[in-house]
């Protein structure tokens, strides 16, 4: 065990180093071009050669990856800035916006929490949803409720988050304004209070638990239909157990399964940001962050957003394999 | 329904322990009526073992299912009776039929490996089978299991009790199987095929195993198998099922040395003779067996039967025949031709083949 994890991380950090070079050179691929942004509207060659200088744009691309990545793996960080000028960046660096000089790991830090409650919030009411849908679907298989789950996912699964964002923002805040309008810059829990907090987000949890939920109602329902058929729910039912006890304890327990495997991806996706739902309702998470770093070519936000997502989709993977094996006996670490 | 005992009723005392009357099990289908099993009579006491033979498809492990009532909840219908003990089964509500299963009437299912669930460790499986009927602490259910798995042959039960079923070779499993079968100390034990996922040795150890425990338990042991070599074995009658009937039942010696069902003959013509030599080629029946939707209106092995122009003045096609008894035991066969001309075709030109 101890052994797998530590080479499970050893390569979550392999795959993080090649996310970083592929992201990195990739931006330097297209027609970017940093320093006349950070030069402003008086530019002159003069000027861009001091920004060049400044930034380190003048040297080879492999040596400004080399500094870059001196402030993610050196334990103090890295100096950044010109002469006279140079500023400590403490670990984990990320460098400084181009746009605003802000430290990229501040902002990052900033955007987080609204990005993790919106994730924890639609994961909690996804999960659930989903699989007292996808139960109730299975168990009444063929019954109206079944073909109005099985409905009722499909319309989850192809109605746009974009269009489902919007027509919930407008029904309940715009026309019958049961919700006042978001106020972005009070929003968090301790602040506002838990009232404000849950009107706040209440809507960016349905718009983005939408999807998934369908996702989980079918999935659910096909791996609970496919577990009762099993042998061993026919011997739980030989032995006399009464039925509660075969659905919950023997077929509930082996159809989540799978179901929690892929639960934890989704999550750790998420955790880097839900692009749409943010900008719908004007979240200042990871995922609204990301979008204007891109727009505004901002490298080091961008390098800082990439790299900060895939942190959670490499750690959710090993987490559900590590997982995987708790909850089934046949699957072994190696 | 404090105790077995309370089950008999007075004027139960002369029925079998088990008799099964007129099952009839048939699943709606979108294709049409699935007739899985048409009319099986059949009946049973402690301390003996029935062989069920037949191909796939038969009715045999629909007819099992039907006794433990792990039909009901489903969309099949089932009709006719089952007595066990004085109780009938078929028109019982499931939580009453419920707390007979696995304490009067215990399975031994075919694949141990499937039939066990892969996510609990065979002890906790085992204790689950105890504590549903009795009111226990575990510490007394982990003793009894422990001890019947020690009884059934699994070396270091103690230790064996924390495995998992895919820690187990496949015949260990079937030992646990059985062990978890037997936990309730069950009257009536059925056996859906217990050892067709083994091996020959295995086999030979697991029917041993078998035939030591009814002794000890004085059950009814319902063998159900497409294996004659197993019903020679284990069974004192055996039920020869086709299309979802009985075309043949009897002592077992009755059935193997005086068969008189043409399908009989071909079910003992494709045993494999090691004694046979040259080129003899494995005998099969031909065709396949029929359409549960759409059986035969008149003999259901009619399509497939040699013997027809043996018949005199029945027609195999439109007219099926009665199961009547021939013999003394019991001995009853459902087929057309005359019981004489049975008995002369078996001895002239069937039995030398065999």
């Amino acid at each position: 065990m101890g052994r797998y994890l530590i080479r499970r991380l050893l390569q979550a950090a392999l795959v993080l180093a090649v996310i970083s070079a592929i992201t990195f050179f990739l931006f330097w691929a297209t027609p970017a071009n940093p320093a006349l942004l950070i030069c402003g509207k008086n530019c002159d060659t003069e000027t861009v050669a001091q920004v060049n200088a400044t930034y380190g744009f003048d040297d080879p691309l492999i040596v400004q990856y080399g500094n870059y990545m001196e402030g993610l793996v050196s334990p103090a960080g890295r100096t950044i800035g010109s002469e006279g000028n140079e500023r400590e960046c403490a670990w984990p660096c990320f460098g400084e916006s181009y746009q605003n000089g802000i430290p990229v790991w501040d902002s990052i830090s900033d955007a987080f929490p609204s990005t993790l409650w919106l994730a924890v919030g639609a994961a909690v009411l996804w999960l659930v949803s989903g699989v007292m849908l996808g139960l109730i679907a299975a168990l009444r298989k063929g019954k109206f409720i079944d073909k109005f789950s099985v409905g009722l996912s499909l319309f989850g699964v192809s109605f746009p988050t974009i269009v489902f964002g919007y027509l919930l923002l407008f029904l309940f805040i715009v026309k019958l304004q049961w919700i006042p309008f978001p106020d972005t810059a009070n929003a968090a829990l301790f602040t506002v209070g838990p009232v404000k907090w849950l009107q706040f987000y209440i809507l960016p949890w349905i718009t983005l638990a939408l999807v998934f939920a369908a996702l989980y109602t079918r999935l659910t329902r096909a791996n609970m239909i496919d577990t009762m058929n099993e042998d061993y729910i026919r011997t739980a039912r030989a032995k006399g157990l009464d039925e509660r006890t075969v659905v919950f304890k023997h077929g509930l327990r082996s159809a989540l399964t799978p179901i929690i495997t892929i639960f934890g991806l989704d999550v750790g996706g998420l955790l880097g940001g839900a692009v749409i739902t943010e900008q719908i309702y004007s979240i200042t998470g990871l995922g609204k962050f990301s979008i204007d770093s891109v727009l505004a070519n901002d490298l080091p936000a961008i390098m800082g957003v990439v790299l900060f997502a895939a942190i959670f989709v490499v750690v959710a993977n090993i987490i559900v394999d590590v997982l995987y094996a708790v909850i089934d006996p046949r699957v072994r670490l190696s | 329904m404090n105790s077995k005992g309370d089950a008999v009723s007075e004027s139960a005392k002369s029925r079998p322990f088990l008799e099964v009357k007129d099952l009839q099990v048939h699943f709606p289908t979108d294709d049409g009526l699935v007739k899985a099993v048409n009319g099986l009579s059949f009946s049973l006491e402690r301390g003996q073992t029935l062989g069920i033979v037949g191909e796939s498809g038969s009715g045999k492990s629909v007819s099992s299912l039907a006794i433990m009532g792990l039909h009901k909840g489903s969309r099949a219908k089932v009709t006719g009776e089952i007595w066990l003990d004085g109780a009938e089964l078929v028109g019982m509500s499931v939580p009453e039929i419920r707390r007979m299963r696995g304490r009067q009437m215990a399975m031994i299912f075919q694949d141990p490996l499937s039939a066990m669930h892969p996510f609990y460790r065979i002890g906790d499986q085992l204790v689950e089978a105890y504590l549903v009927h009795n009111d226990a602490p575990k510490a007394v259910a982990r003793k009894r299991a422990v001890e019947l798995l020690d009884r059934v042959g699994i070396p270091s039960p103690d230790k064996r009790f924390s495995d998992y079923p895919h820690q187990f070779s496949g015949g260990m499993r079937q030992r646990a199987m059985i062990a978890m079968a037997l936990m309730c100390d069950p009257s009536l034990l059925i056996a859906d095929e217990p050892t067709t996922a083994l091996d020959v040795t295995v086999q030979a150890q697991i029917l041993d195993l078998m035939q030591d425990l009814q002794k000890e338990f004085n059950s009814a042991i319902i063998m159900i198998t497409h294996d004659l070599g197993v019903v020679a074995q284990m069974t004192e009658n055996v039920v020869v099922m086709y299309g979802g009937r009985v075309v043949e039942t009897g002592a077992v010696r009755d059935i193997f040395y005086r068969p008189e069902m043409p399908y009989t003959w071909g079910l003992l013509g494709s045993i494999p003779r090691v004694n046979k030599t040259g080129s003899a080629r494995l005998k099969s029946i031909r065709g396949t067996p029929p359409s549960l939707i759409n059986l035969p209106k008149g003999c259901p092995f009619q399509p497939r039967c040699d013997q027809q122009a043996h018949v005199e003045g029945r027609s195999c096609v439109n007219e099926l025949p009665e199961l009547l008894q021939i013999g003394q035991d019991g001995h009853s066969v459902r087929c057309h031709i005359d019981t004489g001309q049975r008995k002369r075709l078996f001895a002239e030109e069937i039995k030398p083949n065999l």
